[in-house]
């Protein structure tokens, strides 16, 4: 919404497609919650199959960032061909890593297929940080789009790995998933609303390491 | 061990990340001048302390929020909040750094005194259209 009033919805298409699945994929989570219960194996497939598409689509949208950034060097047909490339040999591993597991093979591999692209995608990003800083990208609306997708994504990654790595602690985890998924809809609201698109910043004043 | 790797790298992309992000934040409201209304109301005349914060945050609390606003506000209280935990431990050691978190806080105040200045301005656009209704 903020971004059609700020009439920026054309201009970061991906991005906001990707904005309005997630408010479809939420308004289905609840419906399937108020028919099946919040325990239910129904709610749990649904809300696993439609985060792996939402991570994919999410991913795609990550692509068209790059392509702003990299906009001026005219490499479009090189990130898309990048972006693909590199989605199928995630699937690839992911199929290597779940091969063994013969209950629930597709559930699993869509499961961990998504857990992997928020890895993925966060090293993108952080590619695409190093890219900005480097070109001395200075939209500042573009900055914080990706700044605020890196922050996403580890969010994401890093509760994935503790759930992995300490499975007791999922119960705390879980639930503040619900909490990290508000975060990139309010920062992307506040980029579209509060800055113009001429707005301007030197990014290595942002950086942790000064350069 | 993957997962470990994976956890170590997040850990750290999330905090250069967060980091970057709340600058990013402060970096777009620092150019905006207060009006000398939110300088007399929080006591902020050319350049801000980070002692200041918690009162301005008050204010802010104060007046009806907008919800584009309440992310940013959030994300650089948790900023405060590190650079907090960064001035009493580390910084204590480093003088360079002690001068690097006072100079982040003080920057922190500033961006809550220009929500603040949005907020008022929102407030009185509401109360004009309930009055012109």
């Amino acid at each position: 919404m903020c971004a059609l009033k700020k009439r920026a919805f054309r201009r970061y298409l991906l991005l906001n497609l990707y904005m309005a699945c997630v408010v479809v994929s939420e308004l289905g989570r609840f419906k399937v919650v108020a028919e099946y219960g919040f325990s239910s194996m129904q709610y749990r497939y649904f809300y696993f199959y439609s985060d792996a598409i939402l991570t994919i689509f999410l991913y795609f949208a990550l692509s068209t960032l790059y392509a702003h950034v990299f906009s001026e060097m005219k490499a479009e047909r090189y990130v898309k061909m990048g972006t693909l490339l590199l989605l199928a040999g995630t699937a690839l591993f992911t199929y290597a890593v779940v091969e063994q597991s013969t209950a629930k093979f597709v559930t699993r591999f869509v499961v961990e297929l998504s857990q992997n692209l928020y890895f993925v995608g966060l090293v993108l990003t952080y590619v695409l940080w190093a890219a900005i800083l480097k070109l001395r990208e200075t939209r500042t609306r573009l900055i914080q789009l990706v700044l605020s997708l890196g922050v996403y994504f580890s969010l994401y990654a890093a509760n994935y790995a503790i759930r992995n790595l300490y499975p007791p602690l999922s119960s705390v985890f879980v639930p503040l998933v619900q909490v990290f998924s508000l975060f990139l809809p309010l920062a992307w609201a506040y980029a579209f609303w509060r800055l113009p698109e001429e707005a301007r910043l030197v990014p290595a004043r942002l950086a942790v390491i000064p350069r | 061990m993957m997962a470990a790797i994976i956890l170590v790298c997040s850990v750290v992309f999330l905090l250069q990340f967060f980091v970057s992000y709340c600058r990013s934040l402060i970096a777009a409201s620092i150019k905006q001048p207060l009006s000398a209304e939110v300088q007399d109301v929080t006591g902020i005349k050319s350049s801000a302390s980070g002692e200041d914060f918690a009162r301005v945050v008050q204010l802010l609390q104060l007046c009806p929020d907008r919800p584009e606003d309440r992310n940013g506000v959030q994300a650089i209280g948790a900023y405060f909040g590190l650079l907090g935990f960064v001035r009493s431990t580390v910084a204590r050691l480093i003088p360079t750094l002690r001068t690097w978190t006072e100079r982040e806080r003080g920057q922190c105040t500033y961006f809550a005194a220009v929500t603040l200045e949005r907020r008022i301005a929102f407030s009185r656009d509401m109360f004009a259209q309930q009055l012109e209704s």
